[in-house]
């Protein structure tokens, strides 16, 4: 069999089902890692005692294992105390611990950087401590963790090929089933690099066209080199 | 102007620490009415004024408005700083909204109006302050004379019945500074009741129903403009007068 026959008879196909499982990884847990990720970091900063407290908690608890550790305790740790999850749902569940912790340690960071006086201004009009946050400062700490938050999607794009130590034929997986079924393991892996390589790329440019699009203008964000 | 009290604020204290700000702070406003607060820097002026909202809880003492309580008001609190506008010496507009959205913000979120009612009512304190032509623009991209006007018709957006303004030309150049205190003194005029911590002197004379000087964390001398500048007995606040005219050269 030569090259050309492998390359678009075996591998690309293979690789395809893959990818489609990496993509279907990445869209579920995505979303709600973003989601709590803001929930963590507003929690954290905001709600004070107790809530405040179990947000550190838990960022701290993911920030020092490893993600693997967490999909094996998931997927077969949990069975023992009657959770039973499919090995795509406990990927799933484990990115989104995972990217939750760290996104919100990129939002926290924007929370913070966001000065005093655009709480107390928005309190003086009537605005509960919510609704300022909502309104006021969660949209510009959003814009400004877009950078940190993009790098995390970035690295969730990667991590998802841990999904394949338990189990998850995805786009690592569907590489190495190909890799060590027809002994050509340069060849199938450089090829599942390229395919992250893209992935990667097409996420960049995505972002920079988000981060544009939501500058505000007069700022320097939303301001081309060029006026400055 | 009339007698009918709008607020009342009775014996504030507060303290940051050891350092005690506010040691006793009582005076009566009337509708209509404007005072100016003045004094040396770190006497309490801007504390004083975030007693009165509640962004700073005093320590003792309370505030009333219209006759109801704000101290101690508990989620009421909100309903009181609606009636009772702010604006801060920097400003403080909302950095990611337009001039036009940081003044709809409140009435949409807070007041629940209708995105239309909103928008006109918007425009309308826009035009009060002569910002109309500058409601798509942000924060970033006013000077600070225009970013200021824009947050005073913001607090007017609320229909308050006091506004407070902390040194609301601090931070501006002197040109910059005449055309806040054009739009402050248009609003005196229309019987908008003010509360004012300023180092303009020019305004507290030409404008203020009384100045009030704050020493120590205490009204020293109270006073209409007229008394300050000619009666002998207000020998502080003319102290202080004559120590920043001199500072200006006269």
């Amino acid at each position: 069999m030569d090259l050309a026959a492998f390359t678009f008879d075996i591998l690309l196909p293979a690789l395809m089902q893959g990818l489609i499982i990496t993509l279907q990884l990445i869209a579920c847990s995505a979303p709600f890692g973003l989601a709590f990720g803001i929930a963590i970091a507003v929690g954290r900063q905001y709600g004070g005692g107790a809530i405040s407290w179990l947000c550190k908690t838990f960022v701290f608890l993911i920030k020092g294992t490893p993600l693997l550790l967490l999909l094996f305790i998931l997927y077969f740790g949990f069975p023992a105390i009657g959770i039973t999850f499919t090995a795509f749902t406990a990927s799933v569940v484990g990115f989104i611990l995972c990217n939750a912790a760290y996104n919100a340690e990129y939002i926290r960071g924007a929370l913070i950087s966001i000065k005093d006086g655009q709480m107390i201004a928005a309190q003086a009009l009537g605005m509960t401590r919510w609704q300022a946050i909502r309104h006021v400062v969660l949209p510009q700490a959003l814009r400004r963790a877009i950078p940190g938050l993009s790098n995390e999607f970035i690295y969730l794009i990667k991590y998802s090929s841990l999904a394949y130590m338990i189990t998850v034929i995805e786009l690592s997986g569907a590489g190495k089933l190909v890799a060590t079924k027809y002994f050509l393991y340069t060849e199938s892996f450089a090829a599942v690099g390229i395919v992250y390589l893209v992935l990667v790329t097409i996420t960049t440019v995505a972002v920079n066209i988000l981060e544009k699009r939501v500058a505000i203008p007069g700022t320097t964000r939303g301001t081309t080199a060029a006026q400055l | 102007m009339n007698n009918d009290i709008v607020l009342r604020v009775e014996d504030i204290h507060k303290s940051f620490g050891d350092n005690e700000v506010l040691r006793g702070v009582s005076f009566d406003v009337r509708r209509g009415e404007t005072k100016v607060f003045i004094g040396p820097s770190g006497t309490g002026k801007s504390t004083l004024l975030r007693c009165i909202n509640q962004l700073t809880p005093p320590d003792r003492g309370r505030v009333w408005l219209d006759g109801e309580e704000v101290t101690n008001s508990g989620a009421r609190i909100n309903y009181f700083r609606q009636k009772i506008g702010m604006v801060f010496q920097n400003f403080f507009l909302f950095d990611h909204l337009t001039a036009l959205k940081n003044v709809e913000l409140a009435l949409l979120k807070v007041r629940g109006m209708g995105k239309a009612e909103a928008r006109e009512k918007a425009l309308n304190e826009l035009r009060q302050v002569g910002m109309e032509d500058w409601a798509d623009h942000y924060p970033a991209e006013l000077s600070g004379g225009q970013a200021q006007r824009v947050s005073i018709a913001r607090a007017l957006a609320m229909d308050p019945d006091v506004i407070l303004f902390d040194e609301p030309t601090s931070a501006l150049d002197p040109e910059l500074t005449r055309e806040v205190l054009e739009v402050m003194k248009k609003l005196a005029g229309e019987g908008m009741t003010m509360l004012v911590v300023t180092h303009e002197m020019g305004f507290a004379c030409s404008v203020a129903n009384e100045v009030l000087f704050m020493e120590n964390g205490v009204v020293a001398e109270q006073g209409t403009p007229d008394q300050l500048l000619h009666d002998p007995q207000y020998t502080r606040m003319k102290d202080f007068i004559g120590r920043i005219d001199s500072r200006l050269g006269d």
